[in-house]
């Protein structure tokens, strides 16, 4: 795997509070070019709302982020997106009353594609079919076709995937990307995104399923009650005796 | 088993020919292409024959009709976007002011100040909602009604552009039927303009944002800058028919910013169903013409006229447009049921 050493994306003691609750409080980890970073947690640790607060999504309380060196902390999220950070949602964000490839046209219309020379008049529906092949959508069958709404939650998450790849963004973050997923879709999926990270892309992932992710990632960073309790190789975190505690439970089997 | 011999039931059936011809431009036969093309022709050839054979008050009814119709599909388009306007008032209001002042002051002929007070007008409006299009909803469709009583208030108590007398003695178009085949056509254009816009991608992104402005901001699409865009469509549709009206009465005053302007589109949407256009063009030209043949009864003008408008939103929440639509691509049959 390429072990690229120049950061591309930076987050300096980044801060939320909702209310009484701390969600995220004094984040820093940083990612390097073509690295694929895990980020595990319990339930309610604040994983999304981390990724919402790089992404624009959330204003953060405190703290920076930074993308290639640039403070991108109150950018709003289209310009984060055109930076080339690109997201999936946890809980899909889709156009269910669209045939599924439609929803590829969006980011496709977007000024970053068109800047990287693609888009253009009459080859979007192409270009959002091609993709969806991609991810499994068998180009010659009616799935790409059909509404959105009608597809199984498995197709939707790919579909999110799709979305988020349309973009050709630099940075690619997950959020549980295979919650809901079957198992053979797990397994179908898990392979294009290693591909993904072949080909050069910076990818962190977000996932309960930590078999699988352990699995793929260079490096875990764990969360537990907002804060960052670990930071290392898969090898060290499994090892990490505060992150045993916080996943008290089933799940230290699988580690 | 009771005997259930001799039960019928309504059956509806979608032509298949509907469902072939929106993706398939494969026409079999002159039936077909007849079937097709009879709602689009019909309207079409109604409307640009109308000009000629109307005169007088009703060739004004008829101007008047897509002066108000050319309003209610600006509408239509912020509202595609998710933006919901109580102020096409304030669109009316610029264009008319603007082609009145540079005819007034400056002398320009209507070939000019028509054009430049479109673009101008489309500019001003954008300028001037661009920063409340964060708002959502009842916020602002509440600034977009405060901007024309604003600029009202203004006129009125600066005495600027004509203060309350206005300004008259403009210069008028060539001829009424002219005025009239002006409007027709603007109207005309403006609807299928608009039909195609929002059948292309540029128009899937503008409904897209409607529907979930986050989905379309991950996928790095200014959000604001496109509904600046709709804006300034919006806006310069509006603001040419106010130069058209200013023209067309060779005088202008405070009345274009009235809310008549902002109210009666909204209620030909209503009437007509939103999303496509043709409902809406379809609502203008029966709300006005409707709206002044009830003229002669006065004050109970209003009553009938809000009868009828609640009567359609209650029974036909879809529009009537819609559900024309629908009524014409079914057919209905009697089926047994066994
Ligand atoms: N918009 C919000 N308003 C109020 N509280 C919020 C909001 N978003 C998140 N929270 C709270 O912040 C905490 C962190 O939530 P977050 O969704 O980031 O956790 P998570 O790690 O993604 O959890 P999960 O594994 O269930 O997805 C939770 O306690 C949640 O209730
Ligand atoms: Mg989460």
């Amino acid at each position: 795997m390429s072990k690229a050493s120049e950061t591309i994306l930076a987050v300096e003691r980044v801060r939320k509070r909702f209310g009484g609750i701390l969600a995220v409080f004094d984040v820093s980890f940083e990612l390097k070019a073509g690295e694929f970073l895990g980020i595990i947690g319990p339930n309610g640790s604040g994983k999304t709302t981390l990724v919402n607060l790089i992404t624009g999504f959330v204003k953060p309380d405190g703290g920076r982020v930074f993308f290639k060196g640039r403070d991108i902390t109150s950018f709003m999220p289209y310009r984060i997106a055109d930076m080339g950070i690109a997201r999936t949602f946890q809980m899909v964000r889709l156009f269910y009353n669209l045939p599924a490839y439609k929803n590829i046209i969006i980011p496709l219309c977007s000024s970053r594609v068109r800047r990287l020379g693609a888009g253009r008049y009459g080859e979007k529906d192409d270009m959002a079919v091609d993709l969806l092949d991609d991810m499994g959508f068998e180009r010659d069958s009616y799935v790409p076709y059909k509404t959105a709404g009608s597809l199984p939650h498995g197709y939707l998450k790919r579909l999110d995937l799709a979305r988020a790849m349309a973009l050709r963004p630099e940075v690619l973050i997950l959020d549980e990307l295979f919650s809901g997923m079957s198992l053979s879709e797990v397994a179908s999926t898990l392979p294009l995104i290693e591909k993904f990270h072949e080909e050069g892309l910076s990818i962190i992932m977000i996932e309960h399923r930590l078999k699988e992710l352990f699995r793929v990632v260079d490096r875990v960073l764990v969360l537990n009650f907002g804060r960052k309790i670990a930071d290392g190789s898969p090898q060290e975190v499994m090892e990490n005796e505060e992150v045993r505690k916080a996943y008290l439970g089933i799940e230290v089997e699988i580690l | 088993m009771p005997d259930r011999k001799g039960i019928y039931r309504k059956k509806r059936l979608d032509r298949g020919i509907k469902a072939r011809a929106d993706t398939i431009y494969l026409i079999a036969s002159w039936r077909e292409i007849f079937y097709l093309l009879l709602p689009r022709a019909f309207p079409v050839g109604f409307l640009l024959i109308l000009p000629a054979v109307l005169h007088g008050y009703w060739q004004k009814v008829l101007v008047f009709a897509c002066v108000y119709g050319l309003l209610a599909l600006s509408w239509d388009l912020l509202a595609s976007c998710g933006l919901f306007s109580l102020g096409q008032a304030l669109f009316f209001g610029a264009g008319a002011y603007l082609a009145g002042g540079l005819n007034y002051y400056l002398h320009l002929p209507p070939l000019v100040t028509v054009p430049a007070a479109t673009v101008g007008g489309g500019l001003l409006c954008a300028g001037l909602l661009a920063p409340v299009i964060r708002l959502r909803g009842v916020y602002f469709a509440m600034v977009t009604l405060m901007f024309p009583l604003l600029l009202m208030r203004g006129i009125e108590t600066t005495g600027v552009l004509g203060g309350t007398h206005g300004l008259s003695a403009l210069s008028p178009f060539p001829g009424e039927t002219l005025t009239a085949y002006l409007a027709v056509l603007a109207f005309l254009a403006c609807l299928f303009l608009f039909r195609r816009l929002i059948n292309s991608d540029y128009g899937l992104v503008l409904m897209a944002i409607r529907d979930d402005d986050r989905a379309v901001m991950s996928g790095g699409i200014n959000i604001y800058w496109r509904k600046t865009q709709a804006l300034f469509l919006a806006g310069s549709v509006g603001a040419f028919a106010g130069a058209l009206m200013t023209h067309h009465f060779q005088f202008l005053g405070m009345s274009a910013f009235a809310l008549d302007y902002s109210i009666l589109p909204v209620a030909a949407v209503a009437l007509g169903g939103q999303g496509s256009f043709a409902g809406a063009a379809l609502g203008s030209m029966i709300l006005v013409p409707l709206s002044e043949s009830l003229r002669a009864l006065g004050g109970l003008r209003i009553a009938l006229y809000c009868i009828i408008l609640m009567v359609s939103i209650v029974a036909l929440p879809e529009g009537l447009f819609h559900y024309l639509e629908r009524k014409y691509h079914q057919f209905e049959t009697r089926a047994e049921v066994e």
